[in-house]
């Protein structure tokens, strides 16, 4: 089964076709980061305006490099919630269209659901029960998954996502968007032990919580002492990241005996955390998956993979499907 | 009118941010100033709190805008990542500050010459660890009864 998906829900416009939720024919992510750049981040309208103009292309593209056209294709999926309305309309409208014009089904995925499905595309023996941990720019959650499309949210942050942290305290080192990649990269070389940076713990709950350690940050930058090498902050930051995302992540995978803990959305591209997580796990016998960071960052793959596995439910949307600039993982949205 | 608040401590800053929810109505806009670290996204918290709203907020800079629904809706605005008043004039937010809830704008900055007159303006700074003042200036008379009330009964106001 051949499914096309969509995704335009923030900053990039991509299609995608894979074949029974698993194999990927093509995958083009029409990468706006070289005009975000200039403006120091993600800018809403200049992306809505901008996936107006890429979703044809980019869609076209997709089919091409699948060697595909909507007549084979069986089914349209298109990430619908949670995200920017304004840049989320546009996928849905370009995914309804399509779905009407070739009277295909029309799966509606969440735009977590879709991250978690990441790892379906890379990783071919994945066993329930898993506990997933999605961390991006807008999201920090541990979630636990019994089956296909059956979510329990355990932790989320209460304040800045992980990636945010990475961004705002990037920044205010002195460097360029994105910080996060930057910060990875200076921390190779950097002593993670050069300044203690809080780690957030919130009782019993396996809540995240990353504001105090931004505030922890810029009062140490903004503060009279000497200042170690860029590296050396960037390792002693990230450290401090990675400490409680590994420990909540575990914490959760074995007060739910899970044997297998899945790494999604772009912070999961962070080679620091990657490898502090599969070590961990090593430790405790916990297999770890990640996707490749192409498969991390938002694209449309993801979709489709998600979508392969709705649509064994029965899981289908009808033309009205609407866009949702906020809603929880699991409950359903059509 | 212009108040200034001192708080030391996030639960304080949270609890002036639930006091003021609580005087909120449909319509209002709360325009948010201050640095990064400041407690903006803290206070709003409160504010949700105040509303009556079982909201999980936590900050929406990477997605811009969070809705939350309830009696009295919250739409939680954050400018952050504009960098000019062109970008944030074409992004729609006309529709929730002249809607049918209550608008804040983090990094109201972004946007001071499209800020509607109505208006809360409150900024948020950054004292020590956590120590936060803030300062509280409204032209609006609805609005200063509301920010009146919050030092009158106010055992943490200084």
């Amino acid at each position: 089964m051949k499914i096309l998906g969509i995704e335009t829900s923030c900053d990039e416009t991509s299609a995608a076709v894979i074949e029974d939720g698993r194999n990927i024919l093509s995958n083009v992510i029409a990468s706006q980061t070289d005009v975000h750049k200039r403006f120091g981040g993600v800018v809403p309208e200049v992306a809505s305006r901008m996936h107006v103009e890429l979703i044809m292309p980019t869609i076209q593209e997709a089919l091409d490099k699948a060697e595909s056209t909507l007549e084979n294709i069986d089914a349209i999926a298109v990430i619908n919630r949670p995200g920017l309305i304004g840049a989320l309309i546009v996928g849905v409208a370009a995914a309804k269209t399509m779905a009407f014009a070739a009277n295909l089904p029309l799966i509606a995925i969440h735009h977590i659901e879709g991250h978690i499905y990441a790892n379906w595309l890379v990783n071919p023996d994945i066993q329930f029960p898993v506990v997933c941990l999605v961390v991006s720019g807008g999201h920090s959650d541990l979630i636990y998954m019994s089956g296909h499309g059956k979510y329990e949210i355990l932790a989320r942050t209460r304040d800045d996502a992980a990636g945010e942290a990475f961004d705002k305290s990037a920044r205010v080192m002195g460097l360029s968007y994105p910080g996060g990649p930057q910060i990875d990269k200076l921390a190779k070389e950097g002593n993670p032990h050069a300044v203690h940076f809080p780690r957030a713990k919130m009782g019993d709950s396996l809540d995240f919580s990353f504001s105090g350690l931004k505030t922890a940050v810029i009062r140490y930058m903004e503060g009279i002492e000497a200042k170690p090498p860029l590296p050396d902050l960037a390792a002693s930051f990230q450290q401090a990241v990675v400490d409680v995302l590994v420990e909540n992540t575990f914490r959760a995978a074995q007060e739910r005996g899970v044997k297998q803990v899945l790494m999604a959305g772009g912070v999961a591209a962070n080679s620091g955390l990657q490898s502090a997580m599969k070590a961990r796990g090593q430790e405790l016998g916990i297999a770890v998956s990640a996707p490749p960071p192409i498969l991390c960052t938002d694209n449309a793959a993801m979709a489709a993979a998600a979508a392969y596995f709705a649509y064994e439910r029965g899981e289908t949307s009808g033309l009205d499907l609407d866009s949702f600039a906020s809603e929880p993982i699991g409950k359903r949205a059509s | 009118m212009r108040i200034v608040v001192r708080t030391y401590s996030a639960d304080e800053t949270m609890e002036i941010g639930e006091r003021l929810g609580r005087g909120l109505q449909a319509g209002d806009v709360l325009a948010l100033f201050g640095d990064l670290g400041a407690g903006k996204t803290t206070f709003t918290k409160g504010i949700a709190r105040g509303l009556g709203l079982e909201a999980d907020v936590h900050s929406p800079t990477f997605t811009l805008i969070h809705e939350h629904l309830g009696t009295i809706p919250l739409y939680h605005v954050d400018l952050y990542r504009l960098a000019s008043e062109e970008e944030v004039d074409t992004l729609g937010i006309d529709e929730y500050i002249y809607g049918d809830g209550v608008t804040i704008i983090e990094w109201a900055d972004r946007m001071k010459s499209l800020l509607p007159p109505e208006r809360l303006d409150i900024e948020l700074k950054l004292i020590g660890e956590t120590e936060r003042e803030m300062v509280f200036e409204t032209d609006s008379p609805r609005l200063q009864a509301v920010i009146e009330e919050l030092v009158s009964n106010a055992d943490i106001s200084h």
